[in-house]
């Protein structure tokens, strides 16, 4: 594997050499042609365009190069597309990453363009100052965190993640900070000239926790979700507590003397900061909410909102010198639930990826520049202190957690096993920020060279050795997981049946806990915050919507299948029977066939699934929503092409894939591939809504899909009324359709109904009233004369399409 | 009054051992106990019926039904009181005890199919064994009751649906003329094999007396 890997990079290297080169070459070849053959004295050379000064001498230049006037933009696209290539990269080869964390591999490279950088003494870009840091790269991680922070168990765990995250940085910052400031006082270091503030100052920055590599590894073996929310929440508010103790100590450590009131006034700043922080978070996460309510008809800027708000948010906190990752963060989460069941799917879908993509951008890059840096700074190196910087680090981590769990552990209803305490301390690595930080120190601390070099040290090593050996370890102590994919309508059905048990129990013991709490909190959460922040704002149970995604989700599974897309390629022994069937000369349906078919649709109605992907991953999208525009568009198509009638059309494209039942179970006919005939299904995609791409752990009410989709049973066959056989079906559809015609003030009623003849349904609803007394269960049961509508269906297609294939349905993988 | 404080001492040291609370935890839900029943020895559906708190529960009845459950008390009886002592409130509170450190997995495992079976007992009305499609349908819809707009069309169709994914998960392959009768407690653990029962099917019984401690509120 490691020889995959240096190939891959070896690859990677000649890409980058040729870039750097390239970038390096036209960083200083252009400015000199310019300054030596357009003669501009006194104004500046990126002021305007050149082009016309030369003019006056000569004739019109044919071609001109302004490099300085478009440098930085240029350098910076260069920067990121470099970073992104690098990520690129480590997916080619797909197992790298699973054994080795992202981070390390961006270091890597990182590393290797700082050599080559070295070598040319091409100078790195100064893109990390301070400025730069905190107002264009911080934002976008940050935001990225709050905004995919699973909310349920994160107030499930309020208390806990707080605690790691506050008491934990603390005690972090000022046991390492101490202990280096015992270690500085043996002359024997030679670093006597550091002083406690200083030390202090450093600590902080190490302190901060960085587990985006242990956190990814996290979700692949799926661990707890206790232990999961610990860690991600205390990686988030970490950085908050470590900005805000590293803007005293900062301020702090250019004090000459530090007297007892500036410590009881640093206290005090600290929780009007961290506070301050929060209230702003609040304020303009409802202001988001709010605006989103009007939105409605200018939905191509309807994300835009969501990133001005939150930014807008940071700035402010910024302005007035309080938490400002604190502000995004809260903001984030205050206006998610609202933004999301306001905007329409599609803006959500924006808004997600643009977070992601921002955010992981952000903190490619600075991992990258961790790596450039790295060769190209001057370093200062002292064995004594990094060492034991290395030490006490790892040493206090331990202890921390070690200590803060008993205290926390009586206050837990499930309390952290040592398992759990282990990958707690071990997933503490270090990363961006902290680099970020210490390359952002003022010139004035003596020793920063030290300081940046012992940073890069302790996240070399934390990154490298505890990134990559976390996952062999956490899997070895089999530490308690989690399942989490569990999206069942019963899973579902039992959470809120158990969440409303034990709030009652508690009323019934008279004790107050989270539950409690939650319940007081929905109940004024439905009567008066969703009236105001939310357009539609009736309130929806948890187990609708998930209903609402599962039906949706199902029936463009089906269709998939019929067309065949996601689902594995086709057996031998489907490919077999495509050959015999194309082989045997058309024939009508089959009684059986028929009734196989049906049987099939109708089991299928709502399917479990499984599905792979658990947590919303710091860098990965939750991934349900990813191709459903596509499969809208087939949806829609194969609800046409369903339609008694359209089997005439002929046309069967090569790519079209076949798909077979199960041996034995051939069931021939012939569907046109989907994505064929679409005429009038934009209308249909702008429609017919997605299912809200909720994140893994439910909160109750939360869906965007709200009100988009009727809540009915797959509407693919509602097109087929004729067919006897269906109008179970198509009458529940019709029973879904009035509901919604008459409940929901929203317009976006699906507008393939309007497709329709008024007449079919008519017929699916007096189908409907014929059957209505019959128990709901006996969809399985099918009626086993052959429905004639199909068969009647003239058939002249020369292939034969064996159509269905039986959806994956693995019972044992449940 | 020294005689009755051992008495019950001692008659909260059995009950410790019967439902595995702590000797405080026993003393602070009698307390709650005789507060609620009118410092009866009895508790009736009435009482429960009264508290203020459980009124806005979508499920009020089911929880109450289940403290007046047989099944629920560890005995081997079915059918329904109409009132329970102390210690059947008890063997009921028993099931939302969270597990500790110590807590074997073969413990975690049996807690586990208590809890379930109390649901199952929740969902099962009528004692026999299976939970039916209208059994069903009635719990989605008192849990939906209270969500608003949303009708007993939804809660039926989210029961059909809840009920077919259990038929198909147990029994993938029926026959078209198959029909599935109701869920056993069998297809129920089944169903709910991978949900994590630990964080959520449990209550942080306190060791100290909350109706004194109302002040202070908004801690964990």
């Amino acid at each position: 594997m490691d020889l995959h890997f240096f190939r891959r990079a070896g690859g990677l290297l000649l890409v980058f050499t040729l870039l750097s080169l390239l970038h390096g070459s036209r960083g200083e070849v252009p400015t000199r042609p310019i300054s030596a053959v357009t003669i501009l004295p006194p104004v500046k050379p990126d002021d305007g365009p050149q082009a016309f000064p030369n003019a006056d001498k000569a004739n019109l230049p044919v071609f001109t190069m302004d490099y300085p006037r478009i440098q930085i933009p240029f350098e910076i696209t260069l920067w990121v597309l470099l970073a992104s290539f690098a990520k690129i990269g480590f997916h080619v080869y797909h197992k790298i990453t699973i054994w080795v964390p992202e981070s390390c591999l961006l270091i890597s490279i990182g590393l290797i363009v700082g050599g080559i950088m070295f070598s040319v003494h091409e100078e790195p870009p100064a893109v990390l100052s301070s400025n730069v840091f905190f107002l264009y790269m911080l934002p976008p991680i940050v935001l990225d965190s709050g905004y995919f922070m699973p909310t349920r168990p994160f107030f499930e765990n309020i208390g806990t993640v707080l605690w790691f995250a506050v008491v934990g940085t603390l005690w972090n910052s000022i046991g390492i900070g101490m202990s280096l400031f015992a270690i500085c006082q043996i002359e024997a270091f030679g670093v006597q000239d550091i002083n406690l503030q200083e030390n202090l100052l450093f600590a902080t920055i190490i302190s901060a926790v960085d587990p985006v590599a242990v956190l990814s590894v996290f979700e692949d073996v799926s661990v707890n979700e206790q232990l999961y929310i610990v860690v991600f929440g205390e990686c988030l508010f970490n950085d908050a507590v470590t900005v805000v103790l590293y803007n005293m100590f900062n301020f702090v450590a250019e004090m000459p003397v530090v007297e007892p009131v500036d410590v009881f006034l640093g206290v005090a700043r600290f929780f009007v900061v961290g506070l301050g922080g929060m209230g702003f978070g609040v304020l303009f996460g409802f202001v988001a909410a709010f605006t989103t309510r009007f939105t409605s008809r200018v939905r191509e800027i309807e994300p835009l909102f969501i990133f001005m708000y939150s930014y807008l948010a940071y700035l402010v906190a910024e302005l007035f010198a309080i938490s400002s990752i604190m502000a995004i963060v809260t903001c984030a989460l205050t206006m998610k639930y609202y933004v999301e069941e306001n905007v329409s799917q599609r803006s959500c879908t924006t808004i997600r990826h643009v977070v992601k993509m921002l955010g992981s951008i952000s903190e490619t890059l600075i991992f990258f520049f961790l790596g450039v840096v790295t060769i190209t700074t001057e370093h200062e190196w002292n064995w004594g202190y990094i060492l034991f910087t290395l030490l006490f680090a790892f040493i206090w981590r331990g202890l921390g957690v070690l200590v803060l769990t008993q205290i926390i552990n009586p206050f837990r209803t499930i309390p952290f096993n040592m398992k759990d305490q282990f990958g707690l301390a071990y997933g503490g690595l270090r990363g961006a920020i902290s680099f970020a930080l210490v390359f952002t120190l003022p010139d004035n601390i003596g020793r920063k060279q030290l300081f940046v070099t012992a940073t890069i040290a302790i996240i070399l090593f934390t990154v490298f050795l505890q990134g990559i050996s976390i996952r062999p370890l956490i899997e070895y102590i089999n530490v308690r997981r989690t399942n989490r994919n569990l999206d069942t309508i019963n899973v579902e059905v039992h959470c809120r049946l158990m969440e409303h048990t034990i709030a009652g129990i508690e009323d019934l013991c008279g004790q107050w806990s989270h539950f409690y709490w939650k319940d007081k909190f929905m109940k004024f959460n439905n009567r008066i915050l969703r009236r105001i922040l939310i357009r539609d704002n009736r309130a929806e149970s948890s187990i609708v919507a998930l209903y609402k995604k599962l039906e949706l989700q199902n029936a463009m599974e089906i269709l998939d299948t019929v067309t065949g897309d996601i689902s594995a390629a086709p057996s031998i022994v489907s490919l077999y029977e495509e050959k015999k069937s194309a082989a045997k000369p058309k024939k009508k349906f089959k009684a059986a066939d028929l009734k196989n078919m049906h049987d099939i649709l109708s089991k299928n109605m709502y399917k479990i699934r499984q599905r792979t992907v658990a947590f919303t991953g710091k860098h990965a999208l939750p991934n349900d929503s990813q191709t459903k525009e596509i499969l809208i568009r087939r949806h829609a198509s194969i609800r046409r092409s369903l339609r008694p009638g359209s089997f005439q059309t002929t046309v069967v494209p090569k790519s079209h894939k076949y798909f077979s039942l199960p041996a034995g179970k051939s069931l021939d006919s012939k569907f046109p591939p989907g994505r064929l005939s679409y005429t009038d299904d934009q209308e249909t995609m702008s429609e017919v809504a997605y299912p809200s791409s909720r994140s893994r752990f439910q909160q109750p009410a939360r869906s965007s899909s709200r009100a988009m989709m009727p809540l009915r049973r797959l509407d693919t066959l509602q097109e087929a009324p004729s067919v006897d056989t269906l109008n179970e079906n198509t009458g529940r559809t019709e029973r879904g359709m009035s509901r919604t015609k008459s409940s929901s003030s929203d317009s976006r009623v699906p507008a393939p109904r309007r497709h329709l003849p008024p007449s079919i349904d008519n017929e699916g609803s007096s189908v409907d009233n014929l059957r209505n007394g019959q128990h709901e269960v006996e969809e399985e049961e099918q009626p086993s004369s052959p429905p004639p509508a199909w068969v009647a269906e003239p058939r002249d297609n020369a292939a034969q399409n064996p159509l269905l294939r039986r959806p994956q349905w693995n019972p044992k993988k449940m | 009054m020294g005689a009755s404080q051992t008495r019950s001492d001692h008659e909260h040291q059995h009950l410790t051992d019967k439902t595995g609370f702590s000797l405080e935890q026993i003393k602070n839900l009698h307390k709650r106990f005789q507060q609620l029943s009118g410092n009866e020895e009895t508790i009736s559906k009435e009482d429960l019926d009264r508290i203020p708190a459980l009124a806005n529960n979508p499920i009020k009845k089911q929880i109450i039904g289940a403290f007046f459950d047989k099944r629920n008390q560890h005995q081997d009886e079915v059918g329904s009181c109409d009132e329970i002592g102390f210690e059947q409130f008890l063997m009921v509170m028993s099931h939302f005890r969270p597990p500790t450190l110590k807590t074997t997995d073969e413990e975690k495992e049996a807690m586990r199919k208590e809890k379930l079976r109390f649901l199952f007992n929740m969902h099962d009305t009528d004692n026999d064994g299976t939970i039916t499609l209208e059994e069903y349908r009635k719990v989605v819809e008192e849990l939906l009751s209270k969500s608003g707009a949303i009708g007993q069309e939804a809660a039926k169709a989210i029961a059909d649906a809840a009920m077919l994914e259990v038929a198909s998960t147990n029994v993938p392959h029926m026959a078209p003329d198959d029909f599935y009768e109701g869920i056993t407690f069998e297809h129920f653990e089944q169903i709910l094999k991978g949900l994590e029962m630990e964080s959520r099917m449990h209550i942080r019984f306190l060791d100290v007396d909350t109706t004194t401690m109302r002040c202070g509120k908004s801690t964990s």
